[in-house]
């Protein structure tokens, strides 16, 4: 932990995510076909802020999920089995647009993962990605539309993001070497 | 709390953490089966083996289905057209079925120790579906998630199970798993069939019905397995059901919020009064639907164990 350095704090944190939603917001004028889809861990409760703010913006509610994208991995056989985190899409995705929320962007095989999941629910009129964090090192053509930070990194760094909803003391990004 | 185990074969052997980590994962699963869509692509292009040496259909099903849901390919191998009736060793048909690249195989036998002879001999990962009186580990799996999601805990819970006790692959299973998390086993029924040893197991042993079930949350009902009794462990069948069949007089003595439970499959009018089986008390049905969750997380869990090499066959 001593070695951490901390990318966003709590101030940043909102301010970032304050803009993305005015960026979604600037996005899509069509307000009311727009639902936030979120990404466990962290993104669930990422997408659950935006959808405050932008609540705020649109002065209507927004509807939010949250999508499990471990059964739709590649990497199945070659790692521990990962976390199962309960799917809850409480609306119907077809003919919305639907905002993927997630925390870090990496790989991207998590992205693509959640849009073949994402599939299951129906057929979305058009999916956009929101990223806290772009990390950089794509293994797959996938690219954000909203990004909270751009961080350059190395590979054997490892990015985590602190949420208070998840039991943190205090919203905090940090990078560490692995 | 992450699961490294390339077999499932008993629950004794696994710790709380990783029951946890099962029903949790189930949790997952379960949602899957209420979709529009219930298949996900987590076991795709693996081939499951279903061998059966000893007839079961639900738990085959149940098996079936959940390989299917996570799309891998299953193929069912049944005792009774199989190559065993020309003598060939359990050994040599596990080894044939791996040679044609099975990943998984499932087994149900009526030799305990079966799966864990299995799991030191194949490359492939092995799942107990039943093995003699020894371990029914997916039963008490989702007998757990079953309870824990009825009634959101496990821990400081009055268990009774009720019935064949002695022959129970199940019992055993459950009493470990249960013991585990933390809820009190009580095991009742006749003498005969619930004799006192198994108390060494952590749970309490009584001979009297009402009395087992008056403070009970949970009534796990067992059925009486002939095809596993070697001789007369009591009278009559209707000597049975009028001491310990569960009756309408006897459930009135329960608490009002205790589930019923059973494995499966029931004879009605023996262990468990018809209309009480049929009941609002009774979860037997949501015992299979959670059963086929529990073995779709048991599949996903395994496929990413890793073997540590002292943990082979364990």
């Amino acid at each position: 932990m001593s070695d951490a350095t901390v990318i966003l704090d709590a101030t940043a944190i909102q301010r970032a995510l304050t803009r993305i939603a005015h960026e979604i917001a600037e996005r899509n004028e069509r307000s009311a076909e727009v639902a936030l889809v979120g990404i466990p861990v962290g993104g669930d409760h990422l997408a659950a802020r935006l959808a405050k703010i932008l609540a705020g913006i649109w002065n209507h509610a927004v509807p939010v999920g949250i999508l499990d994208t471990t059964m739709h991995r590649d990497d199945l056989d070659q790692r521990i089995a990962p976390t199962v985190h309960p799917t809850e899409i409480p609306f119907d995705v077809t003919g919305k647009t639907i905002v993927l929320v997630d925390d870090v962007l990496f790989s991207g095989r998590t992205t693509r993962a959640a849009m073949d999941a994402l599939n299951d629910f129906g057929r979305p009129k058009k999916i956009q990605l929101a990223v806290l964090i772009d990390r950089g090192h794509r293994d797959l053509p996938i690219k954000a539309d909203f990004i909270g930070k751009n961080v350059p990194t190395s590979l054997d760094e490892k990015i985590s993001l602190l949420l208070t909803e998840a039991g943190a003391a205090a919203d905090q990004v940090l990078l560490r070497k692995k | 709390m992450a699961w490294t185990k390339k077999h499932l074969l008993d629950i004794e052997s696994l710790t709380a953490e990783e029951i946890i980590t099962v029903l949790d994962t189930a949790r997952g699963f379960k949602a899957v089966g209420e979709r529009a869509i219930k298949k996900v692509p987590a076991l795709r292009g693996k081939t499951v083996v279903n061998l059966f040496v000893e007839p079961s259909t639900r738990t085959r099903i149940s098996f079936e289905l959940a390989a299917q849901r996570l799309s891998a390919d299953i193929v069912n191998f049944s005792a009774e057209a199989s190559s065993f009736k020309k003598g060939e060793t359990l050994k040599d048909t596990a080894l044939t079925l791996q040679a044609l690249n099975a990943d998984f195989i499932v087994i149900r036998h009526s030799a305990s120790g079966a799966p864990h002879f299995l799991s030191r001999v194949l490359d492939a990962h092995v799942i107990n579906a039943g093995d003699g009186a020894h371990a029914h580990p997916t039963q008490a799996l989702l007998d757990c998630f079953t309870i824990r999601e009825r009634k959101g805990k496990i821990a400081g819970l009055n268990v009774t199970i009720l019935g064949d006790i002695l022959y129970s692959r199940v019992a055993r299973s459950d009493i470990w798993a249960l013991t585990k998390l933390g809820a009190n086993v009580t095991l009742c029924g006749p003498s005969t069939l619930v004799p006192k040893t198994f108390e060494q197991m952590g749970c309490r042993v009584t001979h009297d019905v009402d009395e087992a079930i008056r403070d009970a949350d949970i009534i796990n009902l067992l059925r009486i397995q002939h095809e596993r009794q070697r001789k007369t462990m009591f009278p009559s069948i209707g000597e049975y059901t009028q001491l310990f069949g569960l009756n309408k007089a006897r459930l009135a003595k329960t608490k009002p919020d205790a589930l019923i439970m059973h494995p499966g499959p029931i004879n009605r009018g023996v262990e468990i009064d018809s209309e009480i089986a049929d009941s609002g008390r009774s979860v037997i049905l949501e015992q299979v639907t959670n059963g086929l969750a529990v073995r779709m997380a048991v599949l996903f869990l395994v496929n990413g164990g890793k073997v540590p090499a002292e943990a082979v066959g364990n």
